[in-house]
């Protein structure tokens, strides 16, 4: 009989592969496709556990089916016999269980100490600061300070150091392995290698407030080299701007901008992001928009309308001032 | 008597049971129509049905409903009407206390949904984490209606968890050894101990925050030295329990579904009470698996991975009790049974999903995305509410007196359930491609968009379900068949009396000579010889007639909340709040002569 569904449940098997067809594991936020020792770590317990589950699911599925189909009142039956109970077979249904647990527990143990371990002294150092609601990386050694985008080298460890300024945040880069909480008043640490160069989206993972969706990042792995020309284009002072740019730049300057903003050699601002590259930077709004010069200049009219509840006003600017800030702000590579 | 004062005034346990299961009926469609809406908003990528606050409260009053409001008044609905029955007593301990609780907790609820009255809704989160609950990050008085709510709502669990213990350890018919109680008074047993043993740590918490926030303490102040995990301890210790509180009753009830309708006892019946107890037991030691991501280190992480794990053994426990239990029976799939049988698949899956995040490091990808979603809608959906409506079918006939319709409440059970299914398990999907929770919106680059409305699809069916239901009830309620004394040939003492029982419950209390007494009455064999009649006063008790002070003293204690949410409406910033400033006006008149530095009512 199970050989030839009948047309309905041919139908149906037909959407459940089709279904099943339709996820793809490999979305830029995918948990199951690593791209660190970090991740694969975790991805390898998640394995043993997701089979562990199956088989579990398929004994008491199966168990059921079988009570439901076998087990029916017949009319004018006689009473089932009142069994109350069975030692031995419940003894049978409590270890069984403990030693899948075993299987579980022991790999899981492992990786725990595996991937908290303290990180190895070729570390590169990065502080991760999680605020409303952006992210803000320093790299001590290499006196960068950057925003929303965190680059790194393939291959090399690297220690993160989670410091919250103001509430919760949960710093997340699925593909680069687990999340981590950003507490403030505790430094956490998160140590991993990530191995494949790519563009990899991470996301807030803590609700932090309003705008707690909006609250992305990126990360750009790279081959060595690539980030070493990264980081002697972050260390030089941008050129000065001329034309429309050169204009931005002194609108900027009169600006309530110059009070919240760093921009090296122009303004010295904290609470908001450090702005001395900004034009290198692909997303705008903490993973929000692309950085274009259309979506900038809306930014700069109303940054509230794209991002609710974002601690920068609006500036008063016209539609040409906002042009001359955005072409001033993306000339900065 | 009749009429609304009678059930005002009532101390009847079957009345206030009747109270609490509409009442939590009622919140149930409010958080259900809260998660329509959240469905609504992220059925595709970028979409502006909600705002960002408005969307951060609708999951807060969600959770918060869902949880305070609709399963745990739902579980204490079988709690007062079927445990005094299934002990062969004829009330509940304390009568008005019974009554006070029931009262409060109305009040309580009704305070929380004040909030919206004056557009603050609490959006902050079901578990409120510190510091973003300070007045510094959330400055208006939503927090502080969700902090005094919480607190009031505990005063209300606790009083009826001290009520229920007296009452199942002192009121039991005579010959009801502990060992002979029903596995549901069993469950509802433990389920109070658990809440008086989790109430106060989160009503530490509770204080504390509150303190912070109206006095100027700094607990969770962090420039003065506080400490964030603390605010999260607190509230787990409180929090893992709570799940228990949530489920464990479920469990009971299909514990005695599933033997009436297998028409066999429950296999084991000693090893899943204490199962029971058990989970009850390790369910206050793995409150930090909520916080793997919270950076405790190694060894905390380690070992309370290790103690969740252990939960699960007694988990299983129950699962294959249930299926040995239903194996050589003779399966009569009523809609109760098919209920009770849906959870343990769906509990199962709950189950199962639960073990996966109980390993820290998978529990760092999991944790804060849809996959918990989907694990906890298992255990709270397919577990918690699958239970109740097992219950509600099961016992419909007991507390109406009428039956109902059975193509009716299967096609229910059916539309529930894959509706339900349809919802929660793209979920897991969704996670494990990284959809994190609490966003109200989501790039379309993301890829969730597809799986994001089929879920919104199916939460549509799980409605439809509920809809069916209560076409179901209204039609029984109307013009139902009449029920008999013992419509499913049942094994308990409920089914003892008449259908609905009468005031004073039993006209005769019964005697119970060893498990399923009333099966073997009917069935034989009457192995045991039956006790000899005891003197028990106490239960000779009546309900008293009239209850009086509990409708009373409620919102009095209730509108202690209000006075401190009234301060704090005086002194928010950026909400409109004039509407009440009538109430404002007496606040300030009777604090004349003294130095009120709070802004001022506008002038009318």
């Amino acid at each position: 009989m199970l050989g030839h569904p009948p047309p309905r449940a041919r139908f149906a098997l037909a959407a459940v592969a089709a279904a099943a067809g339709g996820c793809a594991w490999d979305g830029p936020m995918t948990t199951v496709v690593p791209g660190s020792d970090f991740a694969r770590e975790i991805l390898h317990v998640y394995g043993i556990i997701t089979w562990a589950s199956v088989g579990i699911a398929l004994v008491v599925f199966v168990g059921l089916a079988w009570v439901l189909l076998r087990f029916r009142e017949k009319p004018g039956g006689a009473l089932p016999v009142q069994t109350r109970g069975h030692t031995l077979l419940e003894l049978a249904w409590t270890i069984a269980p403990a030693l899948v647990l075993l299987v579980i527990a022991i790999p899981t143990i492992q990786v725990i100490f595996r991937t908290q371990a303290s990180p190895s002294p070729q570390a590169l150092h990065v502080t991760v600061l999680g605020r409303q609601w952006w992210w803000e990386f320093r790299y001590p050694a290499l006196g960068v300070v950057t925003a929303n985008e965190l680059h790194l080298p393939a291959g090399r460890p690297v220690a993160l150091t989670l410091e919250g300024p103001d509430v919760i945040h949960s710093f997340w880069v699925p593909r680069l392995g687990g999340k981590r909480d950003v507490v403030p008043g505790r430094l956490n640490r998160l140590t991993l290698v990530p191995d494949t160069p790519g563009e990899y989206w991470g996301q807030c993972a803590e609700f932090c407030g309003t705008s707690h969706a909006n609250m992305g990042l990126r990360v750009v792995v790279e081959a060595p080299d690539a980030f070493e020309r990264w980081v002697a284009a972050q260390r030089a002072t941008p050129a000065e701007p001329a034309g429309a740019a050169a204009e931005g730049k002194a609108i900027y300057a009169r600006s309530a901008c110059v009070g919240c903003h760093t921009i090296r050699g122009v303004s010295a601002g904290v609470l908001g992001p450090d702005l001395t590259t900004f034009g290198s930077r692909r997303m705008l709004g903490a993973g929000l928009l692309p950085n274009t010069p259309d979506t900038l200049a809306a930014w700069l009219k109303d940054p509230a309308a794209i991002k609710p509840g974002v601690k920068m006003p609006a500036l008063g600017l016209s539609d040409a001032e906002a042009r001359a800030v955005a072409a001033y702000l993306l000339g900065l590579k | 008597m009749a009429g609304v004062w009678s059930w005002v005034t009532t101390g009847d346990h079957k009345r206030i049971g009747i109270l609490y299961g509409v009442s939590a009926f009622v919140f149930l469609l409010v958080g259900g129509i809260e998660a329509l809406l959240i469905r609504l908003q992220l059925a595709g990528p970028q979409q502006t049905l909600v705002g960002a606050r408005a969307f951060n409260a609708l999951f807060t009053m969600h959770g918060t409903t869902m949880v305070f409001l609709a399963v745990m008044p739902a579980n204490a609905a079988f709690f007062n009407y079927i445990v005094p029955l299934m002990l062969g007593a004829r009330d509940v301990a304390f009568p008005r206390l019974n009554a006070l609780s029931y009262w409060i907790f109305l009040f309580g609820a009704l305070f929380l949904h004040a909030s919206f009255l004056v557009g603050a809704p609490p959006d902050i989160g079901w578990f409120g984490y510190a510091n973003l609950t300070s007045k510094q990050f959330t400055p208006g008085p939503s927090a502080d209606f969700w902090i005094l709510s919480l607190l009031v709502l505990g005063v209300s669990s606790m009083i009826a968890a001290v009520n229920f213990i007296v009452t199942i350890l002192n009121m039991r018919a005579p010959g009801m050894t502990l060992m002979r109680m029903p596995v549901f008074v069993w469950m509802t047993l433990v389920v109070q101990f658990l809440i008086v043993l989790a109430f106060p740590p989160v009503t530490v918490g509770l204080v504390f925050l509150l303190f912070d926030r109206f006095f100027g303490t700094h607990f969770y102040d962090v420039a003065a030295g506080g400490d964030l995990h603390l605010w999260q301890h607190l509230f787990w210790i409180f929090g893992h329990p709570e799940v228990y509180i949530l489920i464990l009753p479920a469990l009971g009830i299909v514990s005695e579904v599933l033997p009436t309708f297998a028409r066999k006892p429950l296999f084991g019946a000693p090893v899943v009470i204490y199962s029971g107890v058990l989970i009850g037991f390790f369910g206050f030691g793995v409150w930090s698996h909520h916080m793997f991501a919270a950076g405790m280190g190694p060894i905390a992480d380690a070992a309370f991975s290790v103690a969740t794990m252990l939960i699960a053994i007694p988990t299983g426990i129950k699962i294959f009790n249930w299926l040995a239990t239903l194996w050589g029976g003779a399966l009569r799939l009523t809609t109760a049974m098919l209920f009770a049988v849906g959870l343990i698949g769906l509990f199962t899956l709950g189950g199962l999903s639960g073990i996966m995040h109980a390993s820290p490091p998978v529990d760092l990808q999991q944790t804060d995305t849809y996959f918990v979603v989907a694990h906890f809608h298992y255990v709270l959906i397919g577990g918690s509410l699958f239970g109740l409506f097992a219950g509600v079918y099961y016992w419909w006939p007991k507390i109406t007196g009428r039956l109902l319709d059975e193509r009716l409440g299967k096609l229910h059970f059916w539309v529930l359930g894959v509706g339900f299914n349809v919802a929660f398990f793209p979920q897991h999907y969704l996670g494990a491609v990284g959809m994190p929770r609490r966003i109200y919106t989501y790039p379309a680059g993301a890829g969730w968009g597809f799986w994001n409305l089929v879920s919104t699809v199916g939460a549509f069916g799980i409605a439809l379900g509920v809809l069916l239901f209560m076409v179901n009830a209204w039609r029984s309620l109307r013009a139902g068949a009449p029920a008999p004394a013992d419509p499913w040939d049942g094994r308990t003492l409920e089914w003892r009396t008449s259908s609905p029982p009468p005031v004073h419950d039993f006209d005769e209390i019964p005697l119970v000579y060893g498990r399923d007494t009333f099966w073997r009455e009917k069935h034989g064999p009457r192995r045991e010889a039956p006790p000899a009649p005891v003197d028990d006063s106490s239960s000779l008790r009546l309900a008293p007639r009239l209850a009086l002070q509990p409708g009373v003293c409620a919102p009095v204690a209730v509108s202690v909340a209000t006075g401190f949410a009234d301060g704090s409406i005086g002194s928010t910033s950026g909400y409109p709040h004039d509407e009440i400033c009538g109430l404002k006006k007496i606040d300030q008149i009777m604090l004349q002569g003294h130095d009120d530095t709070r802004p001022q009512c506008r002038p009318y």
